[in-house]
């Protein structure tokens, strides 16, 4: 079980959270002008590391902040976390 | 039960991951195509992976005209390899009970039903008396959260020893010429002007004009290799098992319809016990315990008397789940690199996935069956989404 680092309301059980998935990825800008094969990219694809990964997370059943977190995917360690940008 | 040769500089094609998946697709690229001149490269032993450890269930409930006929592909393939292989699977024909608890299971289980006769697959409404006397263990209590209104049953579904479709389609693919190589973990792919040309392993490279990806849970781990992106993430999903019984249960039951807790009774008497996948990706081959709490109290719910049961041993193995759920058995933007995505249901489409993707590689197109699965439906939109399966709980 993970025990994730919230920065409202401190490390809470992962049963609060929903995971929001990668953080990295950019919504295009101008989703009209883009090929359907990079829509596509943006919408489904996945880096899905086997380590270090970057990610979104939701604490639906506390305070309801998103926010990041750095998280290893392989020892689930949580090395950085981040508020959203406001 | 087969060689163990040294490999050779260069094969007609190879396939990456030595499961169920890509023991098959080596055996129907050797019977269905006489392509012999074929290595499959495994990091660690043949079928230690998940054809090594998963709950064992076969069956072809599905939502989607995509899927149905693909899974009674698997099922005639699993109801005849025995014969075919010359090797026993342990067929055992339990049929499958999902519980309807809920108006919406109902509509659910009845959408799927008239698909599923479209393809000649039975599925068919029971009573909750019809329920209760196929399952005698059962009593419902009028206590229950979700009182179970009835059931839909699937006589065709059943199990099957894991291990010994590695064992099979290992031993008829090494007999028709097919080198499988183990311990030989490949670490990267090489590609000129868009094209395979060979693998690099921990045993030397390999060339092969043709390789085929079929290794659950590290999708996404060997087609990055090439920069290759997909549509998947990788989730635990975990088991478990108790101490053997005597014969209590002889269907598969699913309790909480679709998204919820199956279990079903081995031959060996063991109750085994399985939820839907972790909520987040992991590679940890290990699994969160709130869903061994949460499967754990709706089984009790439903069996009170399992409470006296001792679990023997648990497991997480690591699933590659497509966005949409549904298998991809595709190509991708590199010539002559073909990818079989199990997604969550790997070992019920073993042989359907073996034989469509062997199709894919032999003649560089799809299987008639396996048309709509390859990467392009993301582009398209035309995606088959299942609710069936564990990956959408």
């Amino acid at each position: 079980m993970l025990e994730i680092p919230c920065p409202w309301c401190g490390p809470r059980n992962e049963n609060e959270f929903i995971c929001g998935g990668e953080a990295d990825r950019k919504r295009p800008k101008d989703p009209d002008s883009e090929t359907d094969e990079a829509w596509a990219d943006y919408l489904y694809n996945n880096a899905n590391p086997k380590g270090r990964v970057r990610e979104w997370w939701w604490h639906v059943s506390g305070c309801t902040r998103w926010f990041m977190i750095d998280r290893d995917t392989l020892t689930h360690a949580i090395t950085q976390v981040e508020d959203a940008p406001e | 039960m087969w060689r163990s040769p040294e490999p050779r500089p260069e094969y007609d094609a190879i396939i990456i991951g030595g499961g169920g998946h890509g023991l098959g697709a080596a055996y129907f690229l050797a019977k269905d195509h006489g392509i012999t001149n074929v290595a499959v490269l495994e990091k660690g032993w043949l079928g230690g992976g998940n054809t090594g450890r998963n709950t064992m269930t076969v069956r072809s409930n599905f939502l989607r005209e995509d899927s149905v006929p693909f899974h009674e592909l698997s099922l005639d393939l699993y109801h005849q390899l025995s014969r075919e292989l010359n090797y026993n699977l342990m067929v055992s024909q339990r049929g499958m009970i999902t519980f309807i608890q809920s108006s919406a299971a109902n509509r659910v289980a009845l959408q799927m039903a008239n698909t599923m006769h479209i393809y000649g697959a039975e599925y068919r409404m029971l009573t909750l008396e019809e329920v209760k006397q196929k399952i005698p263990i059962f009593e419902p209590s009028p206590n229950m959260r979700l009182p179970v209104r009835g059931g839909v049953y699937q006589p065709r579904a059943s199990m099957v020893r894991h291990d010994a479709v590695a064992w099979g389609f290992a031993r008829a693919a090494d007999a028709r010429g097919v080198d499988i190589i183990q311990n030989c973990e490949v670490t990267g792919i090489r590609q000129e002007n868009g094209a395979v040309t060979a693998v690099e392993t921990s045993r030397g490279v390999i060339h092969a004009k043709k390789v085929g990806m079929a290794v659950a849970g590290h999708g996404s781990v060997v087609a990055s290799m090439l920069g290759q992106r997909l549509p998947i993430i990788t989730q635990p999903l975990q088991a478990w098992v108790s101490e053997p019984i005597k014969p209590v249960l002889n269907e598969i039951v699913v309790i909480r319809s679709y998204y919820g807790t199956y279990l079903m009774q081995s031959d060996k008497g063991e109750i085994v016990v399985g939820q839907g996948c972790d909520p987040y990706p992991s590679y940890a081959q290990r699994g969160t315990f709130s869903i061994i709490e949460d499967a754990t109290t709706s089984m009790l719910e439903v069996f009170p008397s399992f409470g006296r049961l001792k679990l023997l041993r648990h497991w997480a193995g690591m699933l590659d789940i497509p966005y949409d759920g549904s298998p991809i058995i595709s190509k991708t933007d590199t010539r002559g690199f073909y990818i079989d995505v199990a997604g969550s249901g790997g070992f019920k489409t073993t042989p359907a996935a073996a034989k469509t993707f062997a199709h894919l590689i032999a003649n560089d197109a799809p299987h008639p069956l396996a048309e709509k699965l390859g990467l392009d439906r993301f582009a398209s939109g035309r995606l088959v989404q299942e609710g069936g399966v564990s990956a959408n709980r």
